[in-house]
């Protein structure tokens, strides 16, 4: 087996190569092109064994199973909602994933959910032409009111959520805001307007650094020093 | 698409007296402006307020006169919302949206009079300089108004007259001449919005999203109007339009500072 032509976490741009020869296998984030594999984003790569993936630094959002995500409505049809999800794809949110309620044929649809509405939902299917099928049965799956929306680079939102929620529940402790983190890097902050700009500073500063280590704690620090200076 | 909970979220955080970047209800974010910008025209600007990036061309070619006015020259403004600026705009013919940034711009220059069109005639009637403003977003984080404002006259302060050939009768565009266009006032329209009960200056998106009515009041540097804009659907009271004014010539004067500081 040929040594790759990368070490862990080197920054790799697309079409770069990765490896030669079929020792390696093309994980997440890389293709193989004749007997090479390269990176197919950029990003940093990880070599796990014998699979080379890359954790991509930047980039749009692709849609995932299974994902928990922040949509506003595009369109109200006859059998459902389309949603704007931040990502190239077109997403239907249809009348039977959408509620228990019954309703009425011809019913005024907009009365659930209307034009601009954001609304926190969850991917349950992706087809093969990346057509997202999306539901809103499920816990913490609702219409969002009263606060305000914002957009992050996608590929830094494990770093906002931490490890299993670690960094967000400590953003909504410390600054006393309620904050839903979607997949598609759209956030929903709710809150005391002096707060939501201190939870939006802290969201803004983690996404430019997300690459430092021992964030989450100089995070901590930061949000206790302003907690502090106001009391 | 509005949405009746974003701009009512807007609207209670505005009622505290706080912004969403928290800054204060008539405060500008920062203003940065560098002219000389484009190599091929005439004269360029770049503004950028907050994270709002726009650019401002001058071009000047040789055309015929309108037989109405056979020795004056021409002023056309132009603006093209580009796609990749904001997800809201579609290629294709201007929108009404373009076609009001480009006016508004448009009628506060030509009615400060800042320009004399006499001075652009080469030979009456026949030769006179037309002379092309463009106005382009690079993003639009909201106030594409007043970066076009601020962009186009610093755009017109920059251009430099290229050289004419009157044997040949052509234009040399590699050969400068060091004859700058005169401007004789500095018009720099503000838009002042009002959201519910507020009145605040230099918008973010949501709030441009959440905005009943706008004014905006171009003002020359001795504090004279040249034009007005209302847009919004919700309708102003004289009081309204009076308190309006006042804080748009107000806000001129530091955008003006601005402006004289990076000349």
């Amino acid at each position: 087996m040929t040594e790759p032509k990368v070490k862990d976490n080197d920054v790799v741009v697309p079409g770069e190569e990765l490896a030669s020869g079929m020792g390696y296998l093309p994980g997440q984030g890389t293709y193989r092109d004749g007997d090479k594999i390269r990176a197919n984003r950029l990003g940093l790569v990880h070599i796990d064994g014998r699979a080379i993936k890359l954790v991509p630094l930047a980039g749009r959002y692709l849609p995932k199973s299974g994902d928990v995500i922040i949509g506003k409505v595009r369109d109200v049809t006859y059998s459902g909602w389309i949603i704007d999800t931040n990502s190239a794809y077109r997403a239907m949110l249809s009348l039977k994933d959408a509620t228990n309620a019954y309703i009425r044929k011809g019913a005024d649809l907009t009365k659930f959910y209307s034009f601009g509405d954001y609304v926190v939902v969850k991917i349950f299917n992706v087809t093969s032409q990346n057509l997202i099928d999306l539901s809103m049965k499920g816990p913490g799956l609702r219409k969002l009111e009263q606060g305000r929306v914002i957009t992050v680079d996608p590929s830094k939102v494990p770093r906002i959520i931490g490890k299993e929620g670690s960094m967000v529940s400590m953003i909504k402790t410390q600054t006393n805001c309620r904050i839903t983190v979607g997949q598609n890097g759209v956030i929903w902050i709710s809150g005391e307007p002096k707060n939501e700009i201190m939870a939006e500073g802290v969201i803004r500063k983690i996404e430019r650094e997300a690459h430092v280590p021992g964030l989450t704690d100089k995070i901590k620090k930061e949000l206790e020093k302003t907690n502090k200076g106001e009391q | 698409m509005s949405n009746n909970h974003i701009a009512s979220h807007v609207e209670k955080t505005l009622d505290k007296g706080m912004r969403y970047d928290n800054r204060k209800l008539l405060d500008f974010r920062k203003i940065t402006l560098e002219t000389g910008v484009s190599v091929n025209a005439e004269g360029s600007a770049r503004v950028t307020i907050g994270d709002t990036e726009v650019l401002a061309g001058v071009k000047l070619d040789l055309g015929t006169p309108y037989p109405d006015i056979p020795d004056q020259g021409v002023m056309m403004v132009g603006a093209e919302l580009l796609p990749m600026s904001n997800p809201k705009f579609e290629p294709g013919p201007p929108s009404i949206h373009a076609i009001e940034l480009a006016r508004v711009v448009d009628r506060g220059i030509r009615e400060s009079g800042t320009i004399d069109t006499k001075k652009l005639c080469v030979k009456e009637g026949e030769k006179v300089w037309m002379m092309l403003l463009d106005l382009i977003p690079i993003n639009d984080a909201g106030n594409l108004m007043d970066a076009f404002g601020l962009a186009a006259l610093a755009a017109l302060n920059d251009t430099t007259f290229p050289k004419f050939d009157s044997e040949t009768e052509k234009v040399d565009y590699k050969e400068k001449t060091d004859k700058k266009l005169e401007l004789s006032k500095l018009p720099i329209p503000v838009t002042v919005y009002k959201i519910g009960k507020n009145v605040i200056v230099d918008p973010l998106t949501d709030e441009e999203e959440a905005m009943d009515a706008r004014l905006t009041v171009s003002s020359t540097e001795d504090g004279k109007l040249c034009a007005l804009q209302k847009g919004g659907d919700i309708t102003l009271s004289v009081e309204d339009i009076k308190k309006m004014i006042e804080i748009g010539i107000d806000k001129g004067k530091e955008l003006r500072k601005v402006f004289e500081s990076a000349k």
